[in-house]
């Protein structure tokens, strides 16, 4: 073998080598960082798995969020309107974070059945659905509008 | 001509052909509804914790069926409106408690009003999956031989139920008569 | 009227640029010099024509026409004039226009500066542009109409903009970013050409350097503009997300710098010139997909593309006419293309192919995470997203090889270079540096590992660039003379290079080296971060044009010495009821003191951000001095000289540096 032809073949195979280790990596890290999502009534039916991360969407309950007194935990529902399903989460919520409003949270479901939110997400615009969350319900607006009708029926009631 | 050279443009026709054919697909296409076919046989308690009921229950005369559940936020916006139906206009609903607890469905009816002839209990949902429901409330209208002759998904109201389901409603009254 | 008449600008540029697109390419394709012609004049007039129409759409916003439909949804008379006019970019059609007048822009100036070239390259380049603008003015007619009356029944007041849009980032980031998109075209464009005339030779690549650099300087700065107004705008002190509409700007720039790197291996030496002219393609591919990716809606989720069918398969069709046409035109011609030169393993020509390998295997990467989602979505395999973590990952794992190879490979020599040569100029530096980086380390105590790697390679690069320096003035009489006839693309190069290296100090630095406190503070109570002492001091309420704040007032003290004091906004916008977070930063060099208000809580409490951010302002004047490296080597005089000679010596391509 001549020497271009011995460096030629050097040239190609650290290429391959290279791209190689790359696809590895890439499949490696893209197993481990796949975030699945569920829906509320998913995870309410027990489908979400217990342990890995996931991405939870629905509309935060209305009269569901409760803060601590003395720290930054807080404790919500959120709901595909049909089943409902308790998030726990310690820090600040996104500025577009209200009862009614549909947001994702990530995070990992406890043995409690609790979610343990890592982070919330809530999009910056009064109409916006995220879009899985809009997706698993029928009638996002009647949905919604249920959702503020219904803290009013409670509150005539009680 | 250089072979290889054709590599590119393979990999983005390929591409393209699963774009196009992942996208034109669409995911919200509904099982086939029950339109014109019997109400599916089954065999649930009571809410109240009476006898069993089953298909032949829900013949003899036009009626709703009404499938609702203490976790769906519209149908506390409903409701108020399918206790008008039934007291001020005589209509006949028949209520599913679909995927619910009874306990709660119970103390439902009972603080809100019980516009319901008779209420199934579907705790398992075995009765909604043969109906094709996909949510909560859903409304089906069936005649008085039990056969499922429309279904209306969302809130009933007081435009709803005279654009969509009052016309229906008649129409069976009128085939009975 | 002026609507309509901005309408019917829009429409005879598209008539023009159909006679743009069709009549050169037919004249040059059978010589007839007369049909070439029309090339140029139309280029100009489509300009004329764009600019009017868009003319016509910002009157329409600067006087509150709610007629049209597209004001009416962007923008609200309690507007501030600035933000009404940076309002006609702010949404879907408006920056498809300023996307068609962007490129009408740079098809105007490749007309303008292209006197010296020759008559049917100008002809094919400027007709391929005017396909593109044929594509895109038709979609903007067809389907996305920004003139669309709402007549008789229009709404007395608008919309509003969103909040988070009322902005000076957002003001000029999507015209520059425009700018590097759209600026790829023109590689594009030259790419096509080459290959329609069978001339991929050397004077091809000369000629389109200059242009591909300007487009990525834009890029460069674009992108550095929407990070930066990331940081301050959205509240919570991150300054990249992995999110799709970023790396949708984020692929064509990786590729765009392996194109600019490709080019000069094309210009100088006659290989990769095959490599090259897919490059171009796929920089030019990348950025079309990037502007549909985020403009059809398609990520936020596939059914809002399948809910508007029209705009969809138009987008799809589009794409697949030009990419799929110039794949079928590079497959068809490309092939007789024959390497010039030959060189061995350890060379420049070595060093920059593993560049573009490692650039493009990166972009493949980040398409990957970025279109899995949407691919999963349609197919039904389920919901699923591809979190940062997964770029976190994979990006830097890449970056490490392709640092390392910045440093060890910038001054190498073309064609040949000695392996104990090479150890021989590098051991100094390469032991200097681990030195340094190790010190730096240990002074800093913190995360080892990050700190040691990063440190280590940026130094590396710093090095390379030294060494560089070192050889480039070997010869010269005194450092001062030598620095003095450092030609400007040199300067460049390096300038750009180190801008590299201080991109990454700030960007692993902030990442790793961050104080981040969310807390619950009352007013009176303080709080430590860093050397700094910030006491919360009370809040309140102040009107602005279209929102009123909730300010807070923070001190922030050094020791005892109250060196400045911070006013975090919690905004609520009237119109459209939106609240928005406005952060206070203290800004430096070496760190950044960053607080922004969250919510009230109970007892007169606010939940509070507090960030102490090291080196971040690093990432964004790295990027800068990436630009600036690029306008150097734009404005050397070399191109120009350049030019005027491959007029005369056309086609075998001559080396003229």
């Amino acid at each position: 073998m001549n020497p271009k032809r011995r460096q030629k073949l050097a040239l190609i195979g650290l290429l391959v080598l290279g791209v190689g280790a790359a696809v590895g990596l890439t499949l490696f890290a893209l197993k481990q960082n796949i975030n699945l999502y569920y829906d509320a009534s998913a995870v309410a039916r027990g489908e979400a798995p217990v342990g890995p991360s996931f991405r939870l969407g629905g509309l935060v309950v209305v009269g569901s969020v409760l803060r601590a007194s003395d720290s930054l935990k807080v404790e919500f529902r959120l709901t595909d309107c049909e089943r409902e399903v308790p998030v726990r989460f310690q820090g600040i919520l996104p500025d577009l974070f209200r009862e009614g409003q549909g947001i994702i949270a990530m995070g990992k479901l406890g043995a409690d059945g609790v979610v343990e939110a890592s982070e919330v997400l809530a999009k910056h615009d009064e109409n916006y659905m995220p879009p899985e969350v809009a997706e698993g319900m029928k009638d996002v607006d009647a949905c919604r509008a249920a959702q503020k009708a219904m803290a009013k029926a409670l509150e005539a009631r009680s | 001509m250089n072979r290889q050279l054709f590599i590119p443009l393979l990999v983005f026709v390929a591409l393209c052909v699963l774009l196009y054919q992942g996208l034109s697909m669409d995911p919200r296409l509904l099982p086939s509804e029950l339109v014109d076919e019997p109400v599916p046989a089954f065999s649930l308690p009571a809410l109240d914790g009476g006898a069993t009921l089953g298909a032949e229950n829900l013949k003899g005369k036009p009626r709703l069926l009404n499938v609702w559940a203490t976790w769906c936020p519209s149908c506390y916006t409903e409701h108020p409106y399918l206790l008008t139906l039934a007291k001020e206009q005589g209509v006949s609903i028949v209520g599913l408690n679909y995927k619910d607890e009874p306990a709660k469905a119970r103390d439902y009816l009972a603080r809100l009003g019980n516009p319901y002839e008779t209420v199934i209990s579907d705790e398992p949902g075995r009765l909604g999956i043969d109906l094709g429901v996909y949510g909560a409330p859903e409304t089906f209208v069936i005649d008085a031989k039990g056969v499922v002759r429309f279904r209306f998904v969302g809130v009933i109201d007081e435009r709803s139920w005279n654009k969509e389901l009052k016309p229906v409603l008649d129409r069976l009254q009128a085939e009975q008569d | 009227m002026i609507p309509e008449l901005g309408h019917f600008a829009l429409i005879t540029a598209f008539v023009v640029a159909s006679f743009q697109a069709l009549i050169p390419l037919w004249g040059a394709q059978t010589g007839q010099n007369r049909l070439m012609a029309v090339a140029r004049p139309a280029a100009f007039l489509q300009f004329a024509l764009l600019s009017l129409a868009f003319a016509c759409l910002t009157q329409a916003f600067v006087v509150n026409d709610f007629t049209v439909a597209y004001v009416a949804q962007n923008s609200n008379s309690l507007l501030p004039l600035r933000y009404r006019i940076s309002a006609v970019w702010g949404a879907h059609e408006g920056s498809l226009l300023l996307w068609a007048l962007t490129l009408a822009g740079w098809t105007a100036a490749v007309a303008l500066f292209s006197r010296r070239l020759p008559r049917e390259m100008v002809a094919r380049v400027l007709g391929v542009m005017g396909v593109i603008a044929v594509g895109f003015l038709s979609f903007l007619l067809f389907t996305s109409n920004p003139f669309r009356r709402l007549l008789p029944d229009f709404p007395l007041d608008g919309g509003d903009l969103n909040p988070l849009l009322q902005d000076f980032g957002l003001i000029v980031h999507p015209p520059l970013l425009y700018m590097g998109y759209v600026g790829f075209s023109v590689a594009f464009a030259f790419a096509i050409a080459a290959l329609l005339a069978g001339r991929l030779d050397s004077a091809w690549a000369r000629w389109s350097r200059p242009w591909t650099t300007v487009a990525w300087c834009f890029l460069t700065v674009g992108i550095a503009l929407g990070s930066w107004w990331a940081y301050y705008e959205l509240g919570w002190g991150g300054w990249w997300f992995w999110d799709p509409v970023e790396n949708a700007s984020f692929m064509p720039w990786l590729v765009g710098t392996g194109l600019i790197h490709s080019l000069a291996v094309s210009e100088k030496r006659g290989v990769f010139k095959s490599w090259t002219v897919l490059l171009a393609i796929a920089a030019f591919s990348l950025s079309l997909l990037g502007t549909f990716l985020v403009r059809s809606g398609v990520l936020t989720s596939v059914h809002a593309f399948a809910s508007d069918p029209v705009r969809g398969l138009f987008i799809l069709g589009f794409l697949g006419v030009i990419v799929g046409g110039s794949l079928l035109i590079y497959a068809l011609r490309a092939g007789g293309v024959r390497s010039e030169g030959s060189f061995e393993l350890l060379s420049r020509e070595t060093g920059l192919l593993l560049n573009n390998v490692i650039l493009a295997v990166c972009a493949l990467v980040i398409l990957l995470g970025t279109l899995l989602p949407l691919l999963s979505d349609a197919f039904g395999w389920g919901k699923l997203s591809v979190g940062p973590p997964y770029f976190n990952t994979v990006f830097p794992a890449l970056m490490v090889p392709l640092f390392f190879l910045m440093g060890a490979g910038a001054w190498l020599r073309w064609k040949r270079h000695g392996l104990a040569e090479w150890f021989r100029r590098a051991r100094f530096s390469l032991a200097l540096c681990l030195v340094l980086a190790l010190g730096l380390t240990l002074w800093l105590g913190k995360k080892p590992m990050a700190v040691f790697g990063v440190s280590f390679l940026a130094l590396w690069i710093l090095a390379g660039v030294w060494i560089d320096l070192g050889d480039k003035l070997k010869h010269a009489l005194s450092w001062t003379a030598g620095l003095r006839r450092l030609s400007r693309s040199q300067w460049g190069m390096l300038l750009a290079h180190a801008g590299i290296a201080v991109c990454a100090l700030g960007a692993v630095f902030t990442t790793v080296l961050s104080e981040e406190h969310d807390l619950r503070l009352t007013p009176g109570q303080s709080v430590a971060v860093a050397d700094y002492r910030l006491a919360f001091s009370g809040l309140k309420e102040v009107d602005g044009p279209n929102y009123q704040a909730m300010r807070g007032e923070f001190q922030v003290y050094e020791g005892e010495a109250l060196l400045t004091t911070l006013y975090p906004e919690k905004r609520a916008y009237t119109v459209n009821r939106t609240s928005m977070t406005e952060a206070a930063i203290k800004p430096g060099l070496l760190h950044d003191l960053y607080v922004s208000l969250g919510e009230p809580l109970d007892g007169g409490a606010w939940a509070v951000r507090v960030y102490y951010k090291p080196l971040v302002r690093w990432i964004w004047l790295g990027a800068l001095l990436m630009a600036l490296g690029g306008a150097l080597a734009v404005s050397d005089p070399r191109y120009r000289l350049a030019r005027q000679q491959a007029k005369a010596s056309l086609g075998k391509g001559v080396e003229a540096a």
